[in-house]
C-alpha cells in the first residue's frame, strides 16, 4: 500500500516539475550566448499533460480507432517481441556466465568480446542482423534477437559475478563434503547468485524494451511501438500531444516488464525478507 | 588405531617462485581415536595449514597425511571427517535444518534421515527451536553452534576446527567449549581444534601442540591431565600449570617446558 502511495507521489511530483516548468519558463526557451540552455516550453515542444492524456482518447486519424487501443496494441504486440528477445538473452546469459565460471581460460578469452559486444552501435548493428536473418525469418524475429543482443550482457556478467561470489570457506566447506564442480554449483553457487541475477535481469528487462523499440526502429518493422513513436513523431508540429501518447506506452512497456522480473523474484528470495534478529 | 597420522610432512606455497614460503616442515604428528588435541602458536606458524592439509584441502608438499589409516584424500572423499570454521559459513538461503541436512544431502541420505539427524544435532547444541529460522536470524554464537551441529551431522569419526569459537565473547565461548567437550565425549569424535587462546586450548585438550614460525614447525608438545573439565577445572593447579607450560612453550623456552 505504501508502496503504491509513494509511487503515485512520484508521479505527481513529475507532472508537477512538467506543468511548473511550462507555466515559468521561455517559450523559447532559454538561450546563453548563442547556446540553448533550456528547453522551450511552449505547446508545440511540451504539451499540458491534459492534452496527452485526452488526446489518448480521441481517435488515431478520424474516424479511426481511438489512440489508446492502437497504442495499447502496439504495446502488447512489441511485449510479445520483448519478452521473447529478454527470455533467449537470459538463457544465453546464463550459460555464458556458466562456461566463464567453470573454465577460466573461457572468461579471459570471452569476458573482453562479451563487453565489447556492446560498444557497437546497435543502430549500426541493427540492419546487419536483418540482413543474416534474410527470408530465412520474419522480420520480428530479427527485432527479438537485437533485444536478446542487448539483454544477455548483464545476465553474463551479474551472473558472472554471483557465481564467483561465494567466499573461500563456502567452497571449501563443499570440497570436504568431497563435492565436484556441478553439485558445487548447483548447492553453492547458483543459490549464491540469486542477489546478483535479479538486479541483472532488471537491466536486462530494461535493455530488451530498448533493444525492442530500437531494433522495431530501425528494421522497420511494423506493429509496434517503436513503429507508433516513428509514426507519430511525423506528425509532431500539427499533433505535438500525440508523440507523447505514443512515449506513454513505451514507459507503459518499461514498466510492465520490470514488474514482471520483480515477480519472478518473489518466490526465491523469502530468506532476506525475515531480518530480526534471535539474540541468546 | 589412530585417527591422524602425519610423517615428515612439509607445505610450500608457490614453490620455485620470488613468493615461495615454507608454511610448513618435518611435521610429525600421531593423534589416538578420541584424544582432543589443539594446535598452538602465533600467527603464521602454519596451524590454519596443518588443519588444511589434514582435511586435503591443499596437498602436502612432501610426507604423508594419514587419516583414519588411509591417505588424507581417499579420508575427504570417504567424508572420515567434518570440519568447522571461524566464520561460521552458513547458506544463508537455508534455513538451520537445512543448513545441518547438506552433507547429508550430498551424501544422498533420504529425506526422513535427514530431518531425524538434523533434529538429533540440533537439539544436541541446543538450537532444536530454531530449525526454521534463517541463519541471519540468529546471534554469532547460534550460528557458530549450527556449524558445529552441520559438521557432526555425518557421524565423522574425526572434528577438524579452525579457530571456531574465535570471533564470540568470553561467555559465549565458555559455554559452547563446555558444550563442545560434552559432545565429544557422548559421540567418541576425535578433534583437531585449532587456536591462539592458551587458556582455550588447555581446557579442551588432551593434548597441546605448540608450533613456531618460518618455517612453520612443532616447536613442542603439552600432555594435560585435568581431572575433570568443568568450571571447577577452570580454577584447579594442574589447569594453570599446564597454562604456564604452555606459555613457556611458546615463549620459545621449550627445552625448560620439556624438563619441568
Amino acid at each position: 500500500m505504501r508502496r503504491v502511495l509513494s509511487a503515485l507521489i512520484g508521479l505527481v511530483v513529475l507532472v508537477a516539475l512538467w506543468e511548473g516548468y511550462k507555466a515559468v519558463g521561455n517559450p523559447d526557451g532559454t538561450v546563453l550566448l548563442g547556446v540553448r540552455i533550456l528547453p522551450r516550453a511552449d505547446d508545440l515542444s511540451m504539451p499540458h499533460v491534459w492534452d496527452m492524456l485526452t488526446r489518448l482518447g480521441r481517435p488515431e486519424l478520424t474516424g479511426g480507432r481511438p489512440v489508446w487501443r492502437v497504442v495499447l496494441s502496439a504495446g502488447l504486440f512489441t511485449l510479445g517481441i520483448t519478452t521473447l528477445g529478454f527470455a533467449a538473452g537470459a538463457v544465453i546469459g546464463f550459460l555464458l556466465a556458466v562456461a566463464m565460471q567453470r573454465f577460466r581460460l573461457v572468461e579471459r578469452g570471452l569476458l573482453p568480446y562479451v563487453i565489447l559486444s556492446q560498444t557497437v552501435p546497435l543502430v549500426a548493428l541493427a540492419p546487419l542482423i536483418a540482413g543474416w536473418g534474410g527470408t530465412i525469418w520474419p522480420e520480428w524475429m530479427t527485432v527479438a534477437v537485437i533485444a536478446a543482443y542487448l539483454a544477455f550482457f548483464p545476465v553474463a556478467v551479474g551472473m558472472l559475478r554471483g557465481l564467483q561470489s561465494p567466499q573461500a570457506a563456502g567452497v571449501e566447506l563443499m570440497r570436504s563434503y568431497a563435492a565436484g564442480w556441478w553439485r558445487t554449483l548447483v548447492k553453492l553457487r547458483l543459490p549464491a547468485s540469486l542477489p546478483y541475477l535479479f538486479p541483472a535481469l532488471r537491466l536486462a528487462g530494461a535493455a530488451a524494451v530498448v533493444g525492442a523499440v530500437v531494433g522495431e526502429i530501425s528494421t522497420g518493422t511494423r506493429g509496434g511501438i517503436g513503429r507508433l513513436i516513428i509514426e507519430y513523431s511525423r506528425e509532431a508540429t500539427s499533433d505535438p500531444a500525440k508523440v507523447y501518447t505514443a512515449m506513454l506506452g513505451a514507459a507503459l512497456l518499461g514498466l510492465v516488464v520490470a514488474a514482471l522480473v520483480s515477480l519472478l523474484e518473489l518466490p526465491l528470495m523469502r530468506h532476506r525478507r525475515r531480518v530480526s534478529v534471535v539474540t541468546m | 588405531m589412530t585417527a591422524v597420522a602425519l610423517t615428515n610432512v612439509s607445505k610450500v606455497f608457490n614453490p620455485g617462485r620470488p613468493d615461495e614460503v615454507v608454511a610448513l616442515s618435518g611435521i610429525d604428528l600421531t593423534i589416538g581415536h578420541g584424544q582432543f588435541v589443539s594446535l598452538i602458536g602465533p600467527s603464521g606458524c602454519g596451524k590454519s595449514t596443518l588443519l588444511r592439509l589434514i582435511a586435503d584441502l591443499i596437498p602436502a608438499t612432501a610426507g604423508t597425511v594419514e587419516v583414519a589409516g588411509k591417505p588424507a584424500s581417499r579420508a575427504r572423499l570417504d567424508q572420515e571427517y567434518g570440519i568447522a570454521f571461524q566464520q561460521a559459513g552458513l547458506f544463508e538461503w537455508r534455513t538451520v535444518q537445512r543448513n545441518v541436512e547438506l552433507p547429508l544431502e550430498l551424501r544422498g541420505a533420504s529425506r526422513a534421515e535427514r530431518r531425524a539427524r538434523a533434529a538429533e544435532m540440533l537439539a544436541l547444541v541446543g538450537l532444536a527451536d530454531f530449525a526454521g529460522h534463517y541463519p541471519a536470524q540468529l546471534s554469532g554464537g547460534m550460528q557458530q553452534r549450527v556449524a558445529i551441529a552441520r559438521a557432526l551431522a555425518v557421524h565423522p569419526p574425526l572434528l577438524l576446527m579452525d579457530e571456531p569459537f574465535g570471533a564470540l565473547d568470553e561467555m559465549t565461548r565458555e559455554r559452547l567449549q563446555a558444550e563442545l567437550l560434552a559432545i565429544c565425549a557422548k559421540t567418541g569424535t576425535s578433534t583437531v581444534f585449532v587456536t591462539h587462546s592458551i587458556s582455550e586450548a588447555v581446557f579442551l585438550s588432551n593434548r597441546v601442540v605448540v608450533m613456531s614460525p618460518r618455517p612453520g614447525r612443532i616447536t613442542a608438545t603439552v600432555d594435560v591431565d585435568l581431572p575433570a573439565r568443568d568450571d571447577a577445572a577452570r580454577q584447579s593447579p594442574a589447569y594453570f600449570d599446564a597454562i604456564t607450560e604452555v606459555r613457556r612453550a611458546l615463549r620459545g623456552d621449550a627445552a625448560a617446558a620439556a624438563t619441568s
